[in-house]
């Protein structure tokens, strides 16, 4: 018994002495205190769910990524703009004509910034429209299915960076071109750009039942770069905001010669009064080329429909809707507060964060206080349309998003950091690290009128040493903030897919609860749909096989296949017969020069392959469905050109 | 500890009683799910039409009349099992495979899970019908 007592004293003791231990020894993060309580902030029970979806753009990825905020739990990439191996993105029969352009099947982009749908000025969790930068497009992703529905291509643009920001009601999204360019892509000599590029602004109209996209018009500015955009709210809806730099008209060393004004500009345009021109018949409709890609979910098939004319406006067609609001210095953000009063300007290499007024824009007009004017374009007078200055605010402003309680987040490139500051006063209330040069800043609804205040993500373009090494390629990191407080406080830090720019967040039962979960077999209205096991068969035409494919857990059918022959052209059209949430069956054939066919319950994908040499080929299911899932294979044999081995297929015969 | 060891054996005996009457209720015959009482009546042909369509192209993958597929051969099936236990396979087999003695003794013979095949209630009934044509039903 003494013994016994000696050994639980002993215990006891270590236990204290490890507990103190621990205690005190609070690991601190490298230049930053992280709260005791963070954890538990941005812990999500096993089996519980998220507060909020993050759509964060996937960068030179091409993609957007799905996380859950706070947990930063990776919930889905969606393949958008890129080809995706691992469900069949860009590779199946189907879904090819999604990446077709007016410049043929592009398999990569550029995809910057994503902005939900909106209604009365908040996101409503219909659809998520993404730019593509490179080939300019724009993309529409419905939030049922998370697939891709829509790609719209952007003509007399390149570079399609200030897009593809959306009006209060998503009436329109717009992209704005980055790289001034002539006109239809005409060969001009690169020196006579003051005369011959222009600066495009496009306004897509959006179908509020279907959410379809067509280009209801574009304005041809002064050959700036258009950089970002945001669209009035509130009193200032039916006003859309676009910071540009490069009025210098510079098209070498941009870097020196677009840096050498001290002032360029946010241009403010006034698209109902557009509208109102349109109807009168101003604008003109010019020949281009631009290509339209829908997926139809009934058939499961998209087509891509190449569109001829696109409406142009000069400036000089719409007097009174378009004016220029000089901004200090090479702005990168265009950004709205929740009241639709403060347009905030991010001057690059400006040292103060300008605030303009919307109230006094308009009085300005009123009264014409102009500064000149840029080919038909008043000048309006910085003073007479600035709200005010956020001084100090630090190196680099790039980024503002805003909270529900009068405050403006800004992020600092240059010197990475964020700073809170507010927006009646323009005084700064608190700045916070970040790790490391933070470009975009995000608030669930943060560029809406209905901002949730809660967390900010903040995404950064340098990773160094936050996370384990991975050789010369990092990902990207993003940090995420919690702004319920005074204080700014760190709470989570988190790798990213691609090179994040900009991303949206919203409540996630405004998304969840309406999820789509088995595209119904009897709607399924796919050209070569197998409904049946009994109507799985193989058809030829000519040199073309038709295999009409059936799969369910176990088996494929048919699962022998004979008579085809090398440099046939094969179709696999696989008909998932399931209906049941999360089982989808995968495919492919060894040898296959496509990526793998992976069917949702109820849908139909076709996989092309052109076997070159006589032999047995095997093919089976890619994704682990059942117990009996390795079962899951079958034989097609490929006999040569001269061959008379007839079509033969069945299934347990 | 005589006294422990009887309230130990009586607890056993106790435990076991509500386990027993618990999963042996009248509940085993017509199995668990949404169905609990299905009028029969004379054969419905149009029915029983409705209802080969429908099974051609959602259950046919797994289920032959004559013989075992993926799943159990069905022939005879409306007199082995009640109409409401049929219905509720088709309608819950998850939970069915999980918690009914049948069922949980079939998916131990045929190892794949049955799986729900988004078919509604009234869809069900009329698979039903034709099970019993198939079975001789006037």
């Amino acid at each position: 018994m003494n013994n016994l007592t000696k050994n639980l004293l002993y215990v006891f003791v270590l236990t204290v002495l490890i507990s103190v231990s621990i205690g005190c020894g609070g690991k601190k993060e490298k230049g930053t205190l992280i709260e005791s309580d963070a954890a538990s902030k941005v812990y999500v029970e096993p089996g519980k769910f998220d507060e909020f979806y993050a759509f964060i753009s996937g960068g030179f990825s091409g993609q957007m990524s799905v996380y859950g905020l706070p947990s930063g739990r990776l919930l889905k990439v969606v393949p958008v703009f890129s080809q995706n191996p691992e469900n069949g993105y860009g590779y199946t029969e189907e879904t090819k004509p999604m990446l077709m352009t007016s410049r043929g099947f592009i398999p990569w982009d550029d995809s910057h910034h994503s902005e939900l749908s909106m209604k009365d000025g908040a996101p409503d969790g219909r659809w998520i429209f993404l730019n593509g930068n490179n080939t300019p497009r724009i993309a529409r992703i419905n939030l049922s299915t998370f697939r891709t529905e829509e790609i719209i291509e952007i003509p007399n643009s390149a570079g399609n960076h200030s897009s593809p920001f959306t009006t209060a009601n998503s009436e329109y999204v717009v992209a704005g071109t980055r790289f001034s360019v002539p006109p239809d892509n005409k060969d001009f000599p690169i020196n006579t750009y003051q005369e011959n590029f222009k600066g495009a602004l496009s306004f897509i109209k959006v179908d509020q039942n279907t959410g379809n996209m067509n280009i209801a018009f574009q304005i041809m500015t002064p050959p700036f770069d258009y950089d970002l955009s945001h669209a009035g709210k509130g009193p200032s809806d039916g006003w859309f905001f676009f910071s540009c730099y490069n009025s210098e008209q510079a098209y070498t060393l941009l870097e020196k010669n677009s840096t050498q004004k001290d002032k360029d500009f946010i241009l403010a345009v006034n698209w109902k009064k557009i509208e109102d021109f349109i109807k009168q018949g101003k604008g003109t409709d010019k020949a281009t080329a631009y290509t339209h890609n829908i997926l139809n979910e009934k058939t499961h098939t998209a087509t891509s429909e190449l569109i001829k004319t696109v409406k142009v406006l000069n400036p000089a067609d719409i007097p009174g809707a378009l004016f220029y609001m000089p901004c200090p210095k090479s702005p990168h953000g265009a950004d709205v507060d929740p009241t639709g009063e403060y347009i905030v300007g991010g001057g690059k290499l400006a040292t103060v964060i300008p605030v303009f007024s919307y109230t006094k824009m308009t009085k300005a007009i009123e009264s014409k206080s102009y500064d000149g004017e840029i080919q038909g374009i008043p000048v309006l007078k910085y003073e007479s349309v600035l709200s005010g200055e956020v001084k100090e605010p630090g190196l680099g402003p790039l980024h503002t998003e805003f909270d529900d309680k009068g405050f403006a987040y800004t992020s600092m490139f240059v010197s990475s950091e964020v700073i809170k500051w507010k927006l009646d006063t323009k005084e700064i209330v608190d700045r916070m690290a970040a790790f490391y040069s933070v470009g975009h800043i995000m608030i669930p609804g943060g560029d809406s009128k209905k901002p949730w205040g809660k967390y900010l993500l903040i995404m950064n373009k340098i990773t160094k040493d936050r996370f384990l090494p991975t050789g010369p390629e990092l990902n990207q990191s993003a940090q995420l903030i919690d702004i319920s407080g005074d204080k700014m406080k760190l709470l989570l830090d988190f790798p990213t897919v691609g090179e994040p720019h900009y991303a949206q967040s919203l409540k996630a039962d405004l998304i969840s609860k309406n999820q789509l979960k088995i595209y119904k077999i009897e709607e399924n209205n796919h050209p070569f749909v197998t409904k049946s096991e009994k109507d799985a068969r193989v058809e030829r035409k000519g040199n073309e096989v038709h295999v009409y494919m059936t799969t369910i857990r176990s088996h494929l059918t048919p699962d022998n296949i004979e008579g085809i022959k090398a440099g046939d052209e094969v179709y696999f059209h696989v008909t998932n017969l399931e209906q049941d949430w999360d089982i989808p069956h995968g495919f492919t054939i060894l040898g296959s020069q496509a990526a793998e066919l992976l069917i949702m319950p109820g849908e139909t994908c076709t996989m092309k392959w052109i076997p070159k040499d006589a032999g047995i080929y095997p093919f089976y299911c890619t994704d682990f469905c059942s117990a009996l899932h390795q079962e899951m294979q079958g034989y097609l044999r490929v006999s040569s050109k001269e061959s008379n081995v007839q079509l033969y297929f069945n299934s347990n015969k | 500890m005589k006294t422990l060891r009887n309230f130990t054996l009586l607890s056993v005996i106790f435990i076991l009683t509500v386990l027993i009457t618990g999963c042996s209720s009248k509940q085993e015959d017509i199995g668990i799910g949404p169905v609990k009482k299905v009028t029969i009546g004379a054969l419905d042909n149009s029915q029983a039409d409705k209802g080969k369509e429908i099974f051609d192209m959602k259950c046919i993958t797994c289920h032959k009349f004559d013989t075992k597929l993926v799943g159990p051969a069905l022939n005879g099936i409306t007199q082995r099992r009640k109409p409401e236990w049929i219905m509720n396979m088709i309608l819950n087999p998850e939970q069915m495979t999980k918690e009914d003695k049948t069922a949980k003794q079939l998916f131990t013979e045929h190892l794949v899970q049955m799986t729900f095949q988004n078919v509604t209630q009234d869809e069900a009934r009329a698979i039903l019908e034709y099970f019993r044509k198939n079975d001789g039903a006037k």
